[in-house]
């Protein structure tokens, strides 16, 4: 054994070692947590098997909210991502470092990323009942958005807030694949005889598919996922599957039952998997065209 | 070819960029307003950095540091933790990257309200350990920065060979402590950099966690003020949003690779 084989040997002992850090935090703070999140909905009160919270994700009023979750997060997945698309079509071209690229780039971030609570203000502050566009509406063209009711802190009143952050963030996740078109494509089209119309019907339309619906179901998982936004309009009820979650936490006598939390977050987990998975491999077919 | 006309260009982005605009617009003129006479004046704005320190606002001020709290025990969590193990993997564990990739991506997969219910009984023996400090949640945002630290440290880590600069500083006779300090971090500065601006404006913009922990944080704070005195908490968010913005605007400006866009966007 010479001494360079013999130095790497002990090089490689400790080098293991080196990650026990991360993988003892990723275990206390993201395994352990998750993994309770998931088996608590199994136990009773007592804390022995059961499932009867299991039995409770069939009850009407928790369906009714999953439905709502579901059909928010659907409805401002089509409307973000399509918003969102023609950004990113408009944005083509543009110097990826120039200026308006870095503005559209960092308030997207901050919509899309870091808004939450703030997000809901902004819409108070727009379309509450003192807010610019609900007075301006009001008294200068004599239309009240709040005829029927105040919608605004219920669950209509979430799709404008939502749509505000959703669309960010498609020309976040979109804006790629759109760049991962190849000029040669065009060049090939218009050597062809092919027109703008045949370029985009012929080419950039079947390339994208797969991305665009990656990114819908992005959008997708990213609404339904949301808490904050809808904690800070919403003062009462529990319209979508979160807010029912903090109602399970904060209180014990959701329908009676404990430990319902738990089986919240995994009817949570259950659609976010099956939503990712989907997202994954739509990603995994793009990337076919990306190399 | 590929590229839109001009004119349909600047109507798509003129459009959405004004009626994304109108919210920011409408906070800026919902804390501007005159009270019950109408009219409009900065006295909100001078209320809150006058008397602030000491005044009503001082909640929203503590709650503000201990943002500033967190963000800092955050950023070196995932600098004392994410960066030496991502380093690490690409010198020595180059099979376990795609591991580390998938590890670092879950918590986009696992909402936040999800991580917090089994948080809950974590944060109870946590707290038995090291007390129930704020600083405390910094674990637990360490987890939620962990997509988008990853993200921009990857970008950084693929643009540079590390297995060369690595072999090349220590053919020459340096210790694993000195290649990782003189010669790795200093070229991934950038990436380093990214990561924790955008952990700070994560950090600075979180509220499930921290509310249903009960802990106060920025957030949590302007949703309890928002209830007495919305201008308040309205004049904070803003601001927090404008700071937030600027902080990526610097992170695009600072040549980093660009980790918002490449976050979910080529994840296969």
């Amino acid at each position: 054994m010479n001494g360079s084989t013999s130095r790497r040997a002990a090089f490689t002992v400790p080098s293991f070692f080196g990650l026990v850090p991360f993988a003892a935090y990723i275990l206390l703070f993201l395994g352990l947590p998750t993994a309770i999140a998931l088996f608590t909905g199994f136990l009773d009160g007592t804390g022995s098997f059961s499932l009867t919270n299991i039995e409770a994700l069939a009850d009407p009023v928790i369906l009714s909210t999953f439905g709502n979750s579901i059909g928010l997060s659907a409805l401002t997945a089509v409307i973000g991502s399509v918003v969102g698309a023609a950004c990113c079509y408009a944005l083509i071209g543009t110097n990826p470092t120039g200026l308006l690229r870095s503005v559209v780039d960092s308030a997207s971030g901050v919509l899309a990323q870091f808004g939450g609570v703030m997000l809901a203000f902004a819409f108070v502050a727009t379309i509450g009942i003192q807010g610019m566009v609900t007075v301006y509406l009001r008294d200068s063209l004599g239309i009240n958005i709040f005829a029927n009711g105040v919608w605004l802190y219920e669950l209509p009143g979430l799709v404008l807030p939502y749509i505000y952050f959703q669309v960010p963030l498609m020309i976040i996740t979109f804006l790629p694949a759109l760049e991962g078109l190849k000029p040669q494509w065009a060049e090939a089209n218009a050597s062809l005889g092919g027109s703008r119309a045949t370029y985009w019907w012929r080419i950039g339309i079947p390339v994208l598919t797969p991305s665009f619906l990656g990114c819908l179901l992005l959008l997708f998982a990213n609404a339904f996922s949301s808490f904050a936004t809808a904690a800070a309009l919403t003062s009462q009820g529990s319209q979508i599957v979160p807010l029912q979650i903090r109602s399970a936490l904060t209180s014990e006598t959701v329908l009676g039952r404990e430990n319902l939390a738990g089986a919240l977050a995994l009817g949570m987990i259950v659609v976010m998997v099956v939503v990712m998975t989907l997202y994954s491999l739509l990603m995994k077919r793009s990337a076919k065209w990306q190399r | 070819m590929i590229e839109p006309r001009p004119l349909t260009r600047w109507l798509i982005l003129g459009t959405v960029g004004l009626v994304f605009l109108v919210p920011i617009v409408a906070m800026g003129e919902f804390t501007l307003r005159r009270g019950l006479e109408g009219g409009y004046d900065f006295s909100r704005w001078i209320a809150v950095f006058s008397g602030g320190l000491t005044g009503e606002y001082k909640g929203v001020l503590t709650a503000l540091g201990n943002s500033v709290v967190l963000a800092t025990v955050t950023v070196a969590v995932m600098l004392v933790i994410l960066v030496p193990t991502m380093i690490l993997v690409q010198l020595r564990f180059p099979y376990l990257r795609r591991a580390m990739e998938f590890l670092c991506l879950l918590p986009i997969t696992i909402p936040a309200i999800v991580l917090v219910v089994g948080l809950a009984p974590v944060y109870s023996v946590v707290a038995k350990m090291f007390g129930s400090g704020v600083w405390t949640l910094s674990f637990a945002y360490g987890v939620i920065v962990l997509p988008y630290a990853y993200r921009a440290i990857q970008a950084n880590l693929a643009a540079i060979d590390v297995i060369t600069l690595s072999e090349a500083a220590r053919s020459l006779g340096a210790g694993w402590l000195t290649v990782l300090v003189r010669v790795l971090l200093p070229n991934l500065r950038h990436g380093i950099l990214s990561a924790s601006f955008i952990s700070v404006a994560v950090v600075l913009g979180e509220y499930t966690i921290a509310a249903l922990l009960n802990r106060v944080n920025l957030q949590t704070a302007l949703v309890i003020v928002s209830k007495s005195d919305p201008f308040v908490a309205v004049i904070f968010a803003l601001l927090a949003l404008i700071f937030a913005f600027l902080l990526l605007l610097a992170i695009g400006r600072i040549g980093a690779p660009r980790i918002k866009r490449s976050l979910t966007g080529a994840s296969s």
